[in-house]
């Protein structure tokens, strides 16, 4: 015998061993049925029909199935709702918890960043010379949803970490008759502030749509790091930012305070466990947002506010902090004159 | 001391609602507040069952826990009561609770809430025993008086059982023996830890 074909005889071999190892793991796992035969489709349904009926009731309980109830009223004939513990967990527990960290770092950085730089002065003294920054109408929307935010955050806040801090110095009695009060100025003052805000979401919409100038400016980080004063229009990328971070998180906001405002439409427990967390965790995202814009505004940058107090700016100030918008107005005005 | 439990024999119940009727009268609650209610699974259909549902009186109650005025407590005898005068009817302990138990009287315009309303398991609330103030605000208060909840005392087969866990547990456990069954405590497990 030659060694070629020895050679092919073991190849052979080995092929045939392969291929009856590859049936013997599809078919030996069958031989079950040598004893039990197929099961068909009927028997199986035999088999479904024997669950315990105990086990099929508790089920359907677990399930939030409705039932029958005589008692009428919204989800009464619901047995148990298993969501009200997920809430309560949330709430309680990762919400309530970084909610406190996010509003107190936000503090804290302020803080440091007012001792490290103190009141941003004028570069240049000012020349008495003012532009028209917000039109009276746009001050009084600024303030109306302004003085509405703070009432609302003070009385949500309350709600949601009262039991932990003002129960302890004002007692049950004293916070419960405060809570009370609160929970109707929140749920009455709620839907104005709604109306304001999108009021003034509208209005602004235009000069806050975001272009180079803005991602320039997000680059230097508003100037914040180093001496340079990036370029910014009417509106800066901060602004813009607060502006977005409310026309979506603040739209968040007030849709979901409505479904839990008015309970007379019936609305589930599920969907109000939903909404009220969307509208805490958009809420305390926008209070410590409104912290830094409160900063910026007031004790943080010389001359910021006298804008939106008295609609005009100085033209020393506009040209350092939003130099294209105070280029364009000024030769604006020479070009009327 | 004692721990008070419900327990409903979903083998036993036949939705006569003797229990939510005797409950709505003994304590005078308000329109459109019931404090017990009857559910019918598979209403109509074989394997029909019913379980009478109220306040399971938890262990780590929701209600207490999520409340922005603390104005839940608990009882020496495991029962979870709830102060009025502090209650502000925002609505969190429905939000959290289980069993659907608490309730609201419908106060002013839009839904809102009044002062929140639920099963008392018969022991009254805060104000002094059997005065006139917590007759009016919580209802009858029998457990002072040495008597266990109104609502399994009037059922009729026995299926709602009310008083201390252990002489409940006892009486269902005899109860599944005969029966040759397997024990089903509706609600126990979410309910009660200890």
């Amino acid at each position: 015998m030659s060694t070629t074909s020895t050679l092919s005889r073991r190849k052979k071999m080995m092929a045939w061993t392969g291929l009856v190892m590859l049936m013997a793991i599809f078919l030996l796992p069958m031989t079950g049925y040598i004893s039990t035969g197929f099961v068909t489709a009927a028997e199986e349904q035999v088999r479904e029909q024997q669950t315990n009926p105990r086990s099929d009731y508790w089920r359907l309980v677990r399930n939030n199935t409705e039932g029958y109830s005589a008692v009428t009223g919204l989800e009464a004939n619901e047995l148990i709702q298993g969501s009200g513990q997920v809430w309560r967990q949330l709430r309680n527990g990762p919400i309530a918890t970084y909610g406190s960290w996010l509003i107190g770092f936000t503090l804290a950085v302020l803080a440091v960043f007012y001792m490290w730089h103190g009141n941003i002065k004028m570069t240049h003294p000012r020349t008495g010379q003012t532009i028209e920054r917000w039109t009276l109408n746009e001050r009084r929307m600024h303030w109306l949803t302004a003085g509405l935010f703070v009432i609302l955050g003070i009385t949500g806040l309350s709600l949601f970490y009262g039991r932990l801090v003002l129960i302890p110095i004002f007692g049950h009695n004293g916070f419960s008759a405060y809570a009370e009060i609160a929970k109707w100025t929140h749920n009455i003052l709620g839907p104005a502030f709604m109306v304001a805000l999108l009021s003034m979401i509208v209005t602004w919409f235009k000069s806050n749509l975001l272009n180079k100038v803005d991602m320039e400016w997000f680059k230097a980080f508003g100037g914040m790091i180093g001496d340079k004063h990036p370029s910014a229009e009417k509106l800066n990328g901060g602004e813009k930012m607060w502006y977005w971070a409310l026309a979506t998180m603040g739209v968040a906001l007030c849709l979901t305070g409505l479904v839990l405002d008015f309970p007379n439409f019936d609305q589930e427990r599920e969907i109000i466990q939903v909404s009220h967390l969307i509208h805490v965790v958009t809420a305390l995202i926008l209070i410590a947002f409104a912290f830094g814009h409160i900063y910026i505004g007031t004790i943080g940058t010389e001359g910021a506010l006298e804008g939106m107090v008295t609609g005009h700016v100085d033209t020393a100030w506009a040209e350092q902090h939003h130099d294209l918008w105070a280029k364009s107005v000024i030769k604006k005005e020479s070009d009327s004159h | 001391m004692a721990r008070m439990k419900f327990l409903c024999d979903e083998e036993r119940c036949i939705e006569c609602n003797a229990c939510v009727t005797a409950c709505k009268n003994e304590h005078e609650v308000p329109w459109g507040v019931n404090r017990r209610r009857v559910v019918t699974m598979d209403d109509g259909l074989p394997g029909e069952k019913s379980i009478s549902v109220a306040c399971m009186h938890c262990t780590d109650a929701p209600c207490q826990a999520v409340c922005p005025v603390d104005c839940f407590y608990t009882t020496d005898d495991g029962v979870v009561l709830h102060d009025k005068d502090l209650c502000i009817g925002c609505g969190y302990c429905l939000y959290a609770c289980p069993f659907g138990a608490p309730q609201y009287p419908q106060e002013g315009a839009f839904g809102a809430r009044g002062k929140m309303d639920k099963c008392t398991f018969c022991a009254g609330g805060p104000e002094e025993d059997h005065s006139h103030e917590e007759l009016e605000k919580y209802g009858r208060n029998r457990l002072a008086e040495g008597k266990l909840p109104l609502c399994a005392e009037m059922c009729s087969t026995k299926s709602l059982l009310a008083g201390d866990g252990d002489m409940v547990s006892d009486i269902f456990r005899n109860r599944v023996i005969r029966r040759e069954g397997v024990a089903n405590t509706w609600g126990w497990n979410t309910a009660y830890k200890d």
